[in-house]
């Protein structure tokens, strides 16, 4: 069976349409990469062979009627494991939701089916999302395409490592503190999380609600653009969805003349990497030559960021992840015969020592007479944060600066620092709590040894303005050639 | 009818203060009461009560990870026209909170509830005494599922319940005495019903009360409160308020240290009479309210407001007010056509149908309720009857024209709610018309006058009203076929008529 190379998302589908290929083709290539990754990546779950390969015929079958095909026919693409496909095991990479079939599917996960796209696999993550790194998942550590001893990032650790690996055109991730940048600015990859609200979360099973969106993965930003414009518009299912329906896609400024990027001071700390610095500034400066002009702008409450989101996002997951009691789904422990017995039986072995940290957080916060000192500082500094973009916006039209303070690190390096491991997000959690639309794309590569590590630049944009911040991605992927460029081991899969 | 008894009861008013040995009673009531909405409060689901256990389920109100709540438009109506009809503020905007706590009856883990802006603030209720029981709040939430624990060794969970929609009502602590508690209920319960928003049926769960009593001595601030649950008629909220004030007393009037009141919660044992404590204050709950993220803030707008001010219907006072003013009701009887809508509406209808509101009332109250088979339930009750409106309305006509006697519409209608057939049918077939025939009657009558020449001597003396008692020998004698009315005329005529 040939693994042949992979095609990209708009690529892809239009040779399908064009008749050049096949769904079934394309599912069958797709899976045969997957096979040959599997040891080296750990990147998946499962994989649902039976339901692609099905999927992928039926599709054919009425392309052969001469029946019209949706904009993402035949293409393959991986989903994370927090997301629900009916009858396909989603747990979360926990324990506690050990063989959990979803009986439903989720909103996202309809549309894309009804434009003719193929999940052939779940992948893998840190567990409900909760990690860096990917090494929080109950089922092993996802490696990096570009250097498999170290992390490609998380928490949509195996959903990056599939792209960049060239097993899948592309794959969604969820994005509630940078869990999709950051592992995209790890493995060269365009992620984008849209602005909250934009794609429905129903059927994301949610680590922090009011951060949660689905963000997909892909090689190009327009391959990104394109699969996110599908999964948008307002789900009835999901009331903080938003009301208006899919967006549309704005030309790319051919000329960036007038563009006013802002560059916040904040966002290039004394502690960021000096080759991270030097990338994204070079970055910067050749979207400057474009016509761009460069406006230094400040967030003054970037510092707290951190801080901020580590108290309302695990206040939330607390409650959350309330429901995996082994009453209704996932493996019971019955403890000594009582409920309070089961319950805590059954949650002090089905969770990880990352989500019960977590956990254990959030309860505190919103405790009696903890929750103004922590949960209720924490919204006002969130809306301090959002207030800061808010002034920036009236700057400039963007913000821009790195997505990660570090390129890919090495796996265990860590692990054993918490807060450590947290500090991976600070350029990324300020746009999670505004709920701003935010993208990630390669725009360099620094030398790791015998390695080379992609970098990541990304662009902010203000609230609903996720067709500017993806034209400007666009534009510099026509300006620039690192995403085009292969990690080792998709070449040599696709050899 | 229990409204009106209780009505009467409350004539009283402050309760006396000797009655507790000085001690004052401090009560407040929590009401929570099932919204009649088609679908629950976050979900499409359709309840209805003693369905399959776990048939009146989905993703949603079984907490499936991922899936998310909607709120039910039709629960918000509810809710404000329940806080309209009790007089309370509505909040231009509110919003819903997580209550969290773990249950196995509970499947997200936590209750979508309101904390601290609930849909409704203030209203409340005056009582026939002119006494009024302010309310503090009424919010909208979600039910619980059931635990079953008695069916063998493992507890079953049915979550049909789960998501149903309850407006929950708390009242300041403006109640005095348990009559006072009674009262405040019926009247609650008669306002929801007219409001059409629940069917506050206690047996099916659909209105649950718990209650708050401390005790105080006068002059002095109040006490530790003790709550009280597992009430499942107004009654037994009567009673366990009464037991719980007497128990309160004894253990301060006890100056024995080892007895103390605690603040807990405690459950009603109706059978034995006594409450039991449930659980102690070492292991109050912190809740950990926060903003629900997953609903927006609801906006109430005035168009919306203004819609279901008019789909309110007439409140119970504003009926029983109109039956007296304009229907010539009695305050008594207007007060028994008014305890549910339905009764109310039956009534009506029937009134308007016979012409005559009065004894549309009388038959309705004396034949009707009285035979009811569950007088907890006038609403749902009536409309299981074999009997409409209409049905009543022509046996009524019956009995105005003469056709029957009243005993005689009597033994029709009992035996219409058997069978369901009309009045003139079976009163033919019970061979009830009256018998008008003078020649029959006189016959009767002429037999009746002998031998009663005290009665005769009476009558011609002027005391007409001495002949009623041989009417009843005529009745007799036609097997209650005769028109008492025609006797009358007979006897006195046959009196005037001897030498």
């Amino acid at each position: 069976m040939s693994a042949a190379p992979l095609k990209g998302v708009v690529e892809g589908a239009a040779a399908l349409r064009a008749g050049r290929t096949s769904a079934l083709a394309e599912a069958e290539r797709a899976l045969e990469r997957l096979e040959r990754t599997r040891g080296a990546l750990n990147a998946v779950l499962a994989v649902d062979r039976a339901g692609a390969l099905e999927r992928a015929r039926a599709l054919d079958a009425r392309r052969a009627r001469g029946e019209a095909l949706g904009e993402l026919a035949g293409v393959p693409f991986a989903l994370k494991a927090n997301m629900c496909l009916s009858g396909v095991e989603a747990n979360c990479a926990s324990r506690v939701l050990a063989g959990y079939a979803p009986p439903y599917t989720a909103t996202f996960v309809q549309r894309l089916l009804d434009a003719g796209a193929n999940p052939i696999a779940i992948a893998n993550m840190d567990e409900f999302a909760m990690g860096s790194s990917g090494e929080n998942s109950a089922y092993g550590t996802t490696k990096n395409p570009w250097d498999v001893a170290r992390t490609p990032g998380g928490s949509s650790s195996g959903s990056a490592a599939l792209v960049a690996a060239g097993v899948v055109p592309f794959a969604l991730g969820s994005d509630t503190g940078g869990s999709v940048r950051q592992p995209a600015a790890l493995t060269n990859l365009a992620g984008y999380k849209p602005t909250y609200g934009r794609i429905s979360r129903y059927g994301l099973i949610a680590f922090a609600s009011s951060l949660d969106q689905v963000s997909p993965f892909a090689r190009s930003v327009a391959d990104v653009e394109l699969v996110t414009r599908v999964m948008s518009g307002h789900d009835e299912r999901d009331t903080t969805s938003l009301p208006e329906p899919a967006f549309a896609a704005e030309p790319e400024p051919a000329a960036l003349a007038g563009l006013r990027i802002g560059v916040p001071r904040e966002y290039f700390p004394a502690t960021l990497d000096a080759a991270v610095r030097a990338r994204c500034e070079a970055a910067l400066a050749e979207l400057e030559r474009g016509g761009a002009r460069l406006v230094p702008v400040s967030l003054p409450h970037s510092e707290h960021a951190i801080a901020t989101y580590y108290v309302v996002a695990t206040a939330e997951a607390s409650s959350n992840l309330a429901r995996y009691d082994g009453v209704r789904y996932g493996p019971r422990r019955d403890g000594d015969g009582s409920l309070q017995s089961m319950y805590a039986a059954t949650r002090a072995q089905g969770f990880g020592d990352e989500v019960k940290r977590r956990i254990l957080l959030g309860t505190y916060v919103l405790s009696s007479g903890y929750y103004d000192a922590w949960y209720r500082r924490a919204l006002k500094v969130r809306t301090l944060l959002l207030r800061d973009f808010e002034r920036a916006f009236e700057r400039c039209d963007i913000v821009a600066g790195p997505t990660s303070p570090t390129a890919a690190f090495k796996l265990g390096e860590k692990t054993d620092d918490p807060v450590a491991m947290y500090l991976s997000d600070v350029l990324t959690v300020p746009a999670s709590l505004a709920g701003l639309p935010a993208l990630s794309l390669p725009c360099g590569f620094l030398d790791a040894g015998s390695n080379r590590l992609p970098v990541g630049l990304q662009l902010i944009g203000p609230a609903r303005a996720d067709a500017r911040v993806l034209a400007l991605g666009r534009r510099y992927q026509q300006l620039s050639s690192f995403h085009t460029e292969l990690s080792p081991l998709a070449r040599e899969v696709a050899a | 009818m229990s409204a009106t008894q209780s009505t009467t009861a409350s004539a009283a008013t402050a309760p006396d203060p000797a009655r507790w040995k000085g001690w004052i009673p401090v009560i407040g009531l929590e009401v929570h009461c099932q919204l009649r909405t088609r679908t629950k409060l976050f979900c499409g689901c359709e309840y209805r009560f003693g369905a399959e256990p776990n048939t009146r389920t989905c993703a949603v109100c079984t907490a499936q990870p991922g899936a998310l709540p909607v709120l039910n438009r039709e629960a918000l109506a509810y809710a404000i026209r329940a806080g309209l009809a009790l007089g309370a503020d509505i909040a231009p905007w509110s919003k819903f909170d997580r209550k969290n706590y773990f249950y196995c009856d509970l499947p997200k883990g936590y209750q979508i509830s309101q904390f601290d802006r609930p849909f409704c603030t203030g209203g409340g209720i005056t009582l026939e005494s002119g006494h009024r029981i302010r309310l503090t709040r009424i919010h909208l939430e979600e039910d619980a599922g059931k635990a079953i624990h008695d069916r063998g060794a493992h507890t079953l969970v049915d979550l049909n319940r789960a998501g149903v929609p309850l407006i929950e009502s708390v009242t300041e602590a403006d109640v005095r005495s348990p009559e006072e508690a009674h009262e405040y209920l019926e009247r609650l319960k008669e306002i929801l019903l007219h409001a059409g928003v629940s069917d506050c049926d206690m047996e099916k769960g659909s209105l649950r009360v718990d209650v708050n009593v401390s005790i105080h001595r006068p002059g002095e601030g109040w006490r530790k409160r003790v709550e009280l649950k597992n009430l499942n008629s107004f009654r037994n909220v009567a009673a366990a308020i009464e037991h719980e004030i007497a128990r309160q007393i004894a253990i301060y009037e006890s100056n024995d240290p080892s007895q103390q009141v605690v603040q807990e919660t405690r459950l009603y044992d109706a059978q034995a009479g006594v409450t039991r404590s449930m659980r102690g204050k070492e292991e109050a709950h912190d809740y950990r309210y926060f903003p629900e993220p997953d609903l927006l803030p609801v906006q109430i707008d005035a168009a919306f407001l203004a819609e279901q001010r008019e789909k309110l219907g007439e409140s119970p006072t504003a009926l029983r007010e109109r039956y007296q003013r304009e229907l010539g009701l009695s305050a008594y009887d207007a007060g028994v056509l008014t305890a549910s809508p339905a009764v109310s509406r039956w009534f009506e209808e029937c009134a308007k149908l016979c012409g005559s509101p009065k004894d549309a009332a009388n038959w309705i109250q004396n034949e009707i309720l009285r035979g009811l088979s569950n007088e907890q339930r006038p609403a749902a009750a009536i409309a299981e009857l074999r009997v409409t409106p209409a049905g009543l309305a022509q046996l009524i006509g019956l009995v105005q024209k003469g056709t029957l006697n009243v005993p005689g519409g009597r033994q029709v209608l009992r035996a219409m709610l058997e069978t369901g057939k009309d009045a003139a049918v079976l009163v033919r077939e019970l061979g009830l018309e009256q018998v008008s025939d003078t020649g029959a009657l006189e016959q009767w009558c002429r037999e009746a006058l002998v031998g009663k020449d005290k009665v005769i001597a009476d009558v011609k003396a002027g005391k007409e009203k001495a002949i009623g008692a041989l009417v009843g020998p005529v009745m007799k004698a036609s097997k209650g076929a005769a028109n008492p009315q025609v006797v009358t005329e007979i006897l006195l005529r046959l009196v005037r008529e001897l030498p």
